[in-house]
């Protein structure tokens, strides 16, 4: 099944007007840009968000929010991240931009589904954003939503914003699940001649195996969305045992609480990789071609995100240690959760064996890339803690599970993004981004986050709970602590006005950038070798190319450069083999 | 160069940090001596791998950087060298969890001798029952929840009457002897947790949970709501009182039982207008933020509050006059308490049921005896380090 003539005979007609080109646009490359600006904008909303809330917790004396807007607040941070932000961003941008062009393929499978994403994914964010301007304002549930406390008044917004939130969820659910179809489906039918599974980018497979497990665990969410709405609503009782709310007594009966939890999180633990694969896969691109050495064990690298998609499905119930569930589970979860620790272990060593013995530039993906794995070793061995049940006990619900969450599924991707976005801004714009303006970027963000989230670790371990609005008079709390906090809300409020810079950058460059050419980076794999930069409507011009070996064939000995495109008709020379294994490569 | 330098100097400053930081585990006040240990086991785990990749990547970094005629080695894999990482990364995995799961198989099984106390949850404040002389715990349901009945005990049932209910009061344990907590709340789900003990447990409305652990140290312990509960979440409060044996003995047969507490409220003494502002602040739900015992909650205590002198958030006074606490009901944040968040809704009451909540908390005032005696506590007199400040009688 190395690829389908789907390739060869997919064929549009080119569109002509300003508005079927940018705006109802069927290209995934539009789409992808439009995916991601949304997506970007969106975060920039939650970054500010973010900032205020750090306001308050560095100066609880300035009055900057009251309790529920600060939970509001929170909420929306992290909703907007972690859904909002990092799944559209890495699947509806990167998946869309890459899919197709490092695959050969001419456009996605189903170009107007695909459209049709984006733009239920942008009535999604009008709603969510939307629910800023209701009564009531957002619902302050905390982005784990859990009922009953989300659709009871003691909560901000449990009339009207929790609807807004689930309502929005639901049509983004919608929006994931067209793209998602469209990506599996390209990957699988749309591979252009030589394109086996085996010699697909790591950034395919990340994404790929992420939207594969985007189409299992959303319908999760999906379901308890619509069941919660049903008990906010229509008065049914899934999540709703016999309640008080604010001394009244609730006309529902019998449902449980602990039942929302174990949707949420079966969908919500997998979300963790949703987001983590496409940046695995990302980063392991960006350090093979700036250290220009083929990427190490691709073959591991490959069954390890596949292993860890699967393996993802079986540990949900680690969030839920001290939620009151059997405690008899615990000993389960706590065995899967370690034991996905194993293949992410592998994908760690495997990127810094790639780093062993090549020829690193320190360009500015390169660094962005670096920092990522600095930052995802401390995530992700922190992990280890909490997956460890009897060592999460004390430390759930403190802010050890806030700077490890930061740490791994948001500061990490988030390095990726930027790496990913300076390596790849010069096929989307024919222009380079500015690299000084890079660098210092790189320098601000990563060390200040680094800044921000290790010693928040040690508030957690000191027992400080999360999700608090301030922390007066609590004696076990020392003044250190608080002196912390202020000093983490400074570089924090730093950090994020840091980040003008890349938007400086992006809108600069866009226009005024150093022209680039086809393929800066001297790139082996198949979007660097368009005939056209930014690649035209149909990206491969007459024909789709055709492939004959792995996408990291760098400083193969004998080759007269220091990387061999894909699309090089050479026989595979080189001592060990430069592709797929002998037997993976007939299949 | 200089990302290796810094890279360095992170791991460098990483551990340092580790060793000289001045947040660390409070104390410990319970049997979990073993949930300490397996924390330092893994931070010498993790911290162990942590110094070990980022070293690796710095010297990476440093003799494979880009220089004119420098040129990678082809290397695709190295399938030894792979499963001998994927060996001693399987080994660093069943060394975290295999002494994890025997501390958990302790965690998860409370000793037949533990005495068994119930914390019931709502928003925001603990309550709590012991079992009383029968050493069983009646029936309860949320159903049952009333301003005089807030944990919900089922008043027909003749295993409750002896429990002994304590509300907005400290939680009392005797020290060295196992506790199994079991946990119930009337409407969100809260958290219970008490740093310096370190286990903790969700409270989960419509179902029982527990945990144990066994307090080592007398003293007092702050207890915090460790799962988001709404808008006061991270005001939601406690406190346990870890004390002798007999000092527990002694109070806890000086409380009253549950059955004694109904019974005084048969009293046919009590003012029918008070009735009625008492179901009205049920109603209108003023007391899940005013308690009427003198405990701290979102609002100002209503306890002692008619006639006393407030001090306002501009830092004027006021006599909390009915005039005052008719217009803190329609307009509250006009004249709001100092230190009070202004997150009261205004109520739109008509002049009668004003009336009748001002009587309402025109009752709750305590005789002027009983203000000025603090509770005896003769263990806690002698340790003043233990910090507990006198608490008022606690069943009301």
């Amino acid at each position: 099944m190395a690829y389908s003539a789907a390739a060869e005979t997919h064929e549009h007609h080119e569109p002509q007007s300003f508005v079927t080109r940018y705006i109802w646009s069927q290209d995934h490359k539009v789409i992808a840009i439009q995916y991601s600006l949304t997506a970007i904008s969106v975060g920039l909303v939650a970054l500010v968000l973010s900032g205020i809330m750090r306001i308050q917790l560095g100066f609880p004396d300035s009055g900057v929010v009251d309790a529920a807007t600060y939970y509001q607040f929170m909420t929306m941070h992290g909703m907007i991240m972690v859904v909002y932000l990092l799944t559209a961003l890495f699947l509806g941008g990167f998946g869309n931009y890459l899919i197709p062009l490092m695959l050969g393929a001419r456009d996605m499978v189903f170009p107007y589904v695909n459209m049709l994403s984006y733009w239920f994914y942008l009535l999604s964010v009008i709603v969510l954003l939307a629910s800023f301007f209701v009564p009531g304002g957002p619902t302050g549930a905390g982005w784990t939503l859990y009922p009953p406390q989300a659709i009871t008044p003691g909560t901000p917004g449990a009339d009207w914003g929790i609807i807004t939130m689930l309502v929005s969820l639901a049509i983004f659910i919608v929006a994931a699940t067209m793209g998602g179809l469209n990506y599996v489906t390209t990957v699988l039918q749309c591979r252009c001649p030589g394109m086996t599974l085996m010699r697909m980018p790591l950034s395919i497979w990340g994404i790929f195996i992420a939207s594969i497990m985007a189409l299992l665990a959303f319908p999760a969410l999906f379901v308890a969305a619509v069941m919660l709405i049903m008990d906010n609503t229509l008065g049914t009782s899934f999540f709703m045992p016999a309640v008080i709310a604010m001394g009244q007594q609730l006309d529902h009966e019998g449902g449980s609480p602990l039942l929302f939890q174990h949707l949420f999180w079966f969908f919500g633990h997998p979300e963790v990789y949703i987001v983590a694969l496409p940046a695995f896969g990302l980063v392991s691109d960006l350090i093979s071609t700036h250290a220009r050495k083929n990427i190490f064990g691709y073959h591991m690298m490959v069954w390890a995100i596949v292993a860890i998609g699967v393996l993802s499905f079986f540990v949900w119930a680690h969030h839920m240690y001290v939620s009151g569930m059997n405690l008899s589970f615990g000993y389960f979860f706590a065995i899967s959760t370690l034991v996905i620790a194993v293949p992410t272990a592998i994908k760690v060593y495997n990127w810094i064996l790639t780093l062993w013995r090549g020829d690193i530039h320190l360009t500015v993906p390169m660094l962005f890339a670096v920092g990522f794995i600095i930052t995802f070793v401390v995530g992700g061995l922190t992990g280890l803690f909490l997956g460890n049940v009897v060592v999460d006990i004390p430390l759930a619900d403190t802010y050890f599970v806030v700077a490890h969450f930061h740490m791994v599924m948001g500061v990490a991707p988030i390095l990726v993004v930027f790496g990913a976005i300076y390596h790849w801004f010069p096929k989307l714009t024919g222009r380079m981004m500015n690299e000084r303006l890079g660098q210092l970027h790189f320098w601000i963000t990563f060390l200040g986050t680094y800044a921000i989230y290790f010693p928040m670790h040690y508030l957690g371990v000191l027992g400080m709970p999360r999700r608090y609005y301030a922390y007066e008079d609590y004696a076990f709390i020392p003044q250190s602590a608080h002196d912390l906090n202020t000093f983490i809300t400074v570089v924090a409020l730093a950090v994020a006005i840091s980040q003008v810079l890349f938007l400086v950058n992006l809108v600069w460059s866009a226009f005024h950038g150093k022209p680039s050419g086809d393929n800066p980076w001297n790139a082996a794999s198949l979007e660097w070798q368009t005939p056209d930069t930014p690649p035209k409507h149909g990206n491969w011009g007459a024909s789709v190319p055709v492939v004959h070996r792995w996408p990291y064939d760098y400083n193969v000995p004998g080759a007269p450069r220091d990387f061999i495109p894909q699309t090089d008709p050479r026989p595979e020379t080189g001592e060990p083999h430069g592709g797929p294994g002998p037997q993976e490569g007939k299949a | 160069m200089i990302l290796a330098i810094v890279l360095a100097l992170i791991v460098i400053g990483s551990v340092a940090f580790h060793f000289v930081t001045p947040w660390t585990v409070s104390a410990l006040a319970s049997n979990w001596s073993s949930m300490d240990a397996m924390l330092q086991v893994s931070f010498a785990i993790t911290g162990v791998v942590f110094v070990a990749v980022s070293l690796f990547m710095v010297v990476a970094l440093i003799r494979f950087r880009h220089r004119p005629g420098h040129r990678a080695r082809f290397e695709p894999d190295n399938r030894r060298l792979e499963w001998w990482l994927l060996g001693a990364t399987t080994a660093g995995i069943v060394g975290l969890l295999a002494p994890g799961l025997i501390v958990y198989a302790d965690f998860v099984r409370a000793p037949p001798d533990a005495m068994q106390v119930e914390v019931v949850g709502d928003q925001w404040r603990y309550g709590y029952r012991f079992p009383g002389a029968d050493g069983q715990f009646g029936a309860a349901n949320v159903r049952h929840v009333r301003g005089d009945n807030p944990l919900g005990l089922d008043p027909d049932d003749p295993a409750g009457q002896d429990d002994i209910v304590i509300r907005g009061g400290d939680l009392r344990l005797p020290v060295d002897q196992p506790v199994e907590v079991l946990l119930r709340s009337n409407d969100v789900i809260h958290g219970f947790f008490v740093p310096q003990f370190r286990a903790k447990m969700d409270m989960v409305p419509g179902m029982v949970t527990r945990f144990w652990f066994t307090p080592t140290r007398t003293g007092r312990f702050e207890v915090l709501c460790t799962q988001h509960c709404g808008v006061g979440h991270f005001n939601m409060r406690g406190a346990v009182v870890v004390k002798g044996q007999e000092d527990f003995d002694a109070w806890l047969a000086d409380q009253r039982t549950f059955g004694e507490q109904l019974a005084m409220l048969e009293d046919p003494e009590i003012d029918a207008q008070v009735i009625r502002g008492r179901n009205l602040a049920e109603q209108h739900g003023c007391v899940a933020c005013h308690s009427v015992d003198g405990s701290r909650q979102i609002g100002p205590t209503w306890l002692n509050l008619y006639d006393s002198e407030v001090t306002l958030a501009d830092g004027s006074t006021v006599v909390a006059d009915a005039d005052y606490i008719r217009r803190s009901i329609t307009d509250p944040g006009a004249e709001l308490t100092q230190g009070f968040p202004p997150v009261m809704p205004a109520f739109d009451l008509d002049d009668a049921d004003l009336g009748a909540l001002v009587s309402y908390i025109r009752s709750l005032a305590e005789a002027p005896e009983d203000r000025s005696e603090p509770e005896e506590m003769p263990h806690e007199a002698q340790a003043p380090g233990d910090g507990e400040e006198p608490a008022r009688g606690n069943t009301d």
